[in-house]
């Protein structure tokens, strides 16, 4: 499946909730199933800190794909983390690079994505670019 | 005379408003009030009837303008029964208020391994600009601690004043523990060696009634907007004999009494310190709050204030697994805490969501967090127009939130 349909997919699951309370339920829910980081990747390295959450996103590049794994301390994050690892984890840098991620709009879920809400998520989306930016140049240089 | 609630929200419309199709629950004052109809009919006037830009210009509309700006001065001047309009300076809010009187006083009077001594439950910005000044002035922080109840560990503060040290920043009111601390204590020690105090206003004025005389303080600073007022705009209050000596903050138009290419000679006070075109808008409108707290007057309003506190902190205390934060004997305002196992931004997210406007994260005040060795809290604020109803819903609220995980 591509970027964009994965996200199509999760507007799809999510399109059966339409009251608010299911949707946070199920946010809860993937959170709390989002597979905890190690102790030792929560480092100074790994943290991005928001005011309000702290999120934390350790990238692997592997066979010319980008393999992320993340968390937060708060449980809504990390439900609105494990949904981003879903759509970009395991692709190349140029699909990441080449792909809006739409979802998180679509969903209703936009203010989480404020600046203002300073949770580490915008920051998180900044990182995820920059690393594939990195591994493209990698890529490229060794390839 | 009763207090009557009714008539007080209907000043403010938008607590008629709903959010997510829930009724408003406004529980952030703290951050900012929302303002009444007395302040945006206030503004409107003035820009209906008679704007210009005050202490220039010899016509009808500035003139008028100046009259009422002025006319504020007084009324703050009134409000901290401070003895002389030049000692009241009207600033962008409390905030520019302590860059102020850092910069300023840092100049005049601090030299290189002077002290400073700031208290542990300040707010950023009663830090931060006492910082850079001290960077500036190789001049040394210290700390003034509190205990675990959020109380000012006062006892301490006789060893931490030395010959060196030469001006005290603390809050009023904090921001978190809703301590009101002993400043008149703070004030008499810190006098008997000499040594100068700034008060942090911005959580007191609209709580307490404050009477700079009888505390002999040497600076009270607040911001408008926290007390009904618009934003951007607030006040230092400083004492005549400190604000005469010490050199302007910035320059620019107003401040000055005759500007050659040799030498500037300042306006006299408070002008000195009013650079630019003040906020003519804001502190006109400004004036209406003022008459508004003092219609209701500040003890009624502490004294209702005083009983939502109580009753949400008792609630809040039923709640199983809930910290609050700051259980001083004399608190006021706001109410911090956590609830185990959950997340503040989780719980703050989902009560906004059935309409309870709080406040979530670290408050802007990183070293009461670092006290109690936690990221952030959930708070909640009261205004004069909160009611026993709303706190309930909140309670309510919060209640079936924490059900949800």
């Amino acid at each position: 499946m591509t970027i964009e349909e994965v996200q199509k997919q999760i507007i799809e699951e999510f399109s059966i909730y339409d009251d608010w309370m299911d949707k946070y339920q199920y946010l809860i829910e993937l959170g709390n199933e989002l597979e905890e980081l190690p102790p030792e990747d929560k480092n100074e390295q790994n943290i991005i800190k928001g005011c309000q959450s702290r999120v934390w996103l350790v990238a692997e590049f592997k066979d010319g794909k980008i393999f992320f794994k993340g968390e937060s301390d708060a449980i809504i994050v990390r439900g609105l983390v494990a949904l981003l690892l879903r759509v970009v984890s395991g692709r190349t840098p140029k699909e990441i690079l080449g792909n809006e991620l739409f979802f998180i709009d679509e969903l209703g879920l936009k203010q989480h994505l404020s600046p203002t809400r300073s949770n580490g998520l915008l920051a998180m989306i900044k990182q995820i670019r920059l690393y594939a930016v990195a591994f493209n140049r990698i890529s490229v240089q060794g390839g | 005379m009763a207090y009557d609630i009714q008539k007080i929200r209907s000043y403010f419309p938008i607590l008629k408003r709903k959010v997510y199709t829930k009724p408003l629950v406004y529980l952030d004052n703290a951050a900012s009030t929302q303002k009444p109809i007395q302040v945006l009919k206030a503004e409107e006037r003035l820009h209906n009837d008679y704007y210009g830009n005050i202490h220039r210009a010899g016509h009808y509309m500035a003139d008028k303008s100046t009259i009422d700006f002025e006319e504020v001065r007084g009324k703050v001047q009134q409000i901290l029964n401070s003895p002389s309009r030049e000692e009241v300076i009207f600033t962008k809010g409390t905030t520019e208020s302590v860059n102020l009187v850092a910069y300023s006083f840092g100049e005049r009077y601090i030299e290189e391994g002077d002290e400073i001594i700031v208290s542990e439950m300040e707010h950023h910005s009663n830090i931060v600009p006492w910082q850079l000044m001290a960077e500036r002035k190789k001049a040394i922080i210290k700390v003034l601690p509190f205990n675990d109840n959020g109380e000012l560990q006062l006892q301490k503060l006789d060893e931490l004043i030395t010959p060196r040290t030469k001006i005290i920043a603390v809050a009023h009111v904090s921001n978190v523990l809703g301590t009101v601390n002993p400043i008149r204590e703070v004030i008499e020690k810190a006098h008997e060696k000499n040594v100068v105090v700034f008060i942090d206003g911005a959580q007191g004025i609209q709580h307490t009634s404050v009477d700079v005389q009888e505390l002999d303080a040497d600076f009270y600073a607040f911001s408008a907007h926290k007390a009904y007022g618009p934003n951007g705009v607030g006040v230092l209050y400083g004492k005549k004999s400190l604000l005469e000596e010490m050199p302007p903050y910035q320059g620019g138009g107003e401040m000055i009494s005759e500007v050659t290419f040799e030498k500037t000679l300042f306006n006299e006070l408070p002008y000195k310190f009013e650079a630019g075109t003040p906020n003519i808008t804001g502190v006109i409108a400004f004036g209406a709050s003022l008459d508004l707290l003092k219609e209701i007057g500040i003890e009624n309003i502490a004294a209702w204030e005083k009983g939502l506190l109580d009753y949400a902190t008792s609630g809040l205390k039923e709640i199983e697994g809930l910290t609050i934060y700051g259980e001083s004997r004399n608190k006021s305002g706001v109410v911090a805490f956590n609830v185990e196992g959950i997340h503040f931004y989780d719980l703050g997210m989902l009560l906004d969501k059935m309409g309870i406007a709080t406040r979530t994260g670290h408050h802007c005040a990183d070293t009461v967090m670092q006290h109690y060795g936690i990221q952030g809290t959930l708070r909640i604020s009261v205004g004069m127009y909160n009611t026993k109803e709303e706190i309930d819903l909140f309670i309510e609220a919060l209640k079936k939130v924490i059900r949800f995980f």
